[in-house]
């Protein structure tokens, strides 16, 4: 076997051992710790009977392991269990707010990702001058601030200040693509800011870090233009890391939308995840943990393996 | 200790305040935490300084009083994650063997979930109180200490003084406590600052979403929380604890960017 392909099946497979020994956390962390599921869902003044009805109807009376193994079980053959508030098939509920928080973080992502490597770009080609100091400060500001203070302030400047959008990001089947991308423009925004500053700053290192090598001297004493000595010289060479930033600010993205979403009352999985917390409606919470851990673990492997693809040394072994 | 950049000195004088207002809430509120004193929302005035909230309190009093609740679940949530991460980090370096190799695989997997996610997962069952919400914070967040310490210890670890000290036949204890934690501080004393931020970031986060901080005390992220649907009207209420938590993350930064560059400039990373 290519040593390439033994590589990427080794990142694969440790990934789903990874997911594994996550899901086991997921359900130590709901039914392990001190305290009782039936007393949190029913609170401190309920009674002993219905205490045990509602221990019968969650199945708490079956040890743990084989509770776990049979949840683990229904996720493997796409059954996240019902909602304990409403009772609802908790996969034909994710399902759609899925594809609507995947829609969210993919227009993010198309916008943060080329923005966040052109402006590293511009903080190398200017370093040290007013450009980097600009884009160092506000680097420095957009890290201070939680993700739903952005938001609001964003939203204070954009619906009240200006009035250019709606506060409320409700998208449905019935609209256009046009649309749902005006209605989804403030949370969009907002998840580019938070996410832009640190893509950005980890380029500008990454970048750095390889206009020290002695061939950019070369190319510099060459006479070339500094921007077509970054681009084209310094640019391929941190591909590696810059893919491996980009990748892990895209997984942070994950955590930005759980908040972003309930700022602007979007209909995507973070809002269902908050919500259902605070009803202790724990399936949900697992279900949609174990997700949320699943896109993150994925995503951390597709920049491990992305970087292995970008090493010439490893794809053309001696 | 002493040429003190401008910056420092900007960020350790609002830091200082910042705490000092935390310390003596009860002294500098103008009106109880709770008290209903005026109007809703009313426009800032003599008598309110900043305004009232979305139920006639006194904003200023109720942001003093958040400061407090903020900055003290933040500061023990630091405080624990920095005991049990640096004790269980040190400790893995100077064992080694299964002990570093269970430890450090435990930590791999609680970082492989967003901390936001699993705090979240492990809230939906706890009863919500301070200090079940420090200990998750905490502890959540010993695992990037852990890392740091590890890492720093493993290198002092093999110093000609710790053998010394093994081969005069100190306990484990005594290389952890006397021999490295003395040479490990000012990496992580420069940590404490950057985990001290995000701590005030993840508590504030939570109680704006409503699982964190539970009335009748408040927090700043709590008190966004209850007045954002002002915002939509025009009323700013919302984002002056949005302020005030940017201005700490802003200031403690500050603080440790000098830390860090101090501590880095001096050779080896050793010293005060």
């Amino acid at each position: 076997m290519h040593p390439i392909v033994r590589l990427v099946l080794q990142r694969v497979g440790l990934g789903l051992v990874l997911l594994l020994a996550v899901s086991v956390l997921i359900f130590l962390g709901t039914e392990a710790l001190p305290g009782d599921v039936a007393q949190a869902i029913l609170g401190q003044s309920a009674t002993p009977e219905s205490l045990a009805n509602l221990r019968e109807q969650l199945g708490l009376n079956v040890p743990a392991t084989t509770r776990y193994f049979n949840w683990l079980w229904g996720i493997l053959h796409g059954d996240l269990g019902t909602s304990l508030t409403n009772g609802s098939d908790i996969a034909a509920d994710i399902g759609k707010r899925l594809g609507n928080t995947l829609f969210l973080a993919f227009w993010a992502a198309v916008i943060a990702v080329p923005l966040a490597i052109g402006l590293g770009l511009v903080a190398v080609r200017y370093r040290n001058r007013w450009p980097d100091r600009l884009i160092s400060g506000m680097t420095l500001a957009t890290i201070s601030l939680p993700e739903f203070v952005v938001g609001y302030i964003v939203m204070y400047l954009l619906t009240v200040k200006v009035q250019l959008f709606s506060p409320i990001a409700t998208i449905s089947d019935g609209m256009t693509l046009g649309e749902k991308l005006y209605t989804i423009a403030l949370p969009v925004l907002v998840l580019v800011l938070v996410v832009l500053a640190h893509m950005m700053r980890m380029t500008r290192a990454a970048i750095l870090n390889v206009m020290q090598s002695a061939y950019i001297e070369t190319a510099e004493l060459k006479g070339l233009r500094p921007f077509k000595i970054i681009a084209r010289h310094a640019f391929p060479n941190a591909i590696a890391p810059v893919v491996n930033v980009v990748m892990l600010n895209l997984a942070y993205l994950v955590v930005g939308v759980v908040v972003v979403e309930v700022v602007f009352v979007y209909p995507g999985m973070g809002q269902y995840l908050v919500d259902h917390v605070s009803k202790r409606d724990v399936p949900v919470v697992q279900a949609c943990g174990l997700i949320f851990a699943a896109v993150y673990i994925g995503l951390n492997i597709l920049a491990d393996v992305i970087s292995i693809l970008a090493n010439p040394r490893l794809r053309h072994p001696k | 200790m002493s040429r003190i950049p401008l910056s420092a000195l900007i960020g350790l004088f609002l830091t200082g305040t910042f705490f000092f207002v935390a310390i003596f809430a009860q002294w500098l509120g103008p009106y109880g935490l709770n008290e209903i004193a005026g109007d809703v929302w009313e426009e800032p005035s003599r008598t309110f300084l900043l305004g009232t909230d979305t139920v006639g309190r006194d904003l200023l009093s109720r942001m003093i009083y958040g400061a407090q609740v903020t900055i003290f679940i933040a500061t023990m949530a630091t405080i624990l994650s920095f005991v049990t991460g640096s004790i269980l980090g040190f400790s893995a370096a100077v064992i080694g063997g299964w002990y570093d190799q269970v430890l450090s695989r435990l930590v791999d997997l609680f970082m492989s979930i967003p901390s936001l996610i699993l705090a979240l997962v492990i809230l939906s069952v706890m009863q919500v109180s301070i200090p079940v919400l420090i200990i998750v914070m905490g502890l959540l967040d010993s695992t990037r200490v852990y890392r740091l310490a590890r890492a720093v210890a493993v290198d002092i670890a093999v110093m000609d003084y710790v053998e010394a000290a093994k081969l005069r036949g100190e306990g484990t204890g005594w290389i952890i406590f006397r021999e490295i934690l003395p040479n490990a501080l000012s990496p992580l004393v420069a940590e404490l600052g950057l985990r001290f931020i995000f701590a005030v970031l993840f508590v504030s986060t939570l109680s704006f979403l409503g699982l964190g901080v539970q009335p009748p005390l408040a927090d700043w992220g709590g008190i966004v929380k209850e007045n954002k649907d002002g915002l939509v009207y025009g009323i700013s209420a919302a984002l002056l604890p949005a302020f005030a938590i940017a201005a700490l993350a802003i200031s403690v930064n500050l603080v440790a960017d000098w830390v860090l560059n101090r501590t880095t400039s001096l050779k080896g990373g050793r010293g005060a």
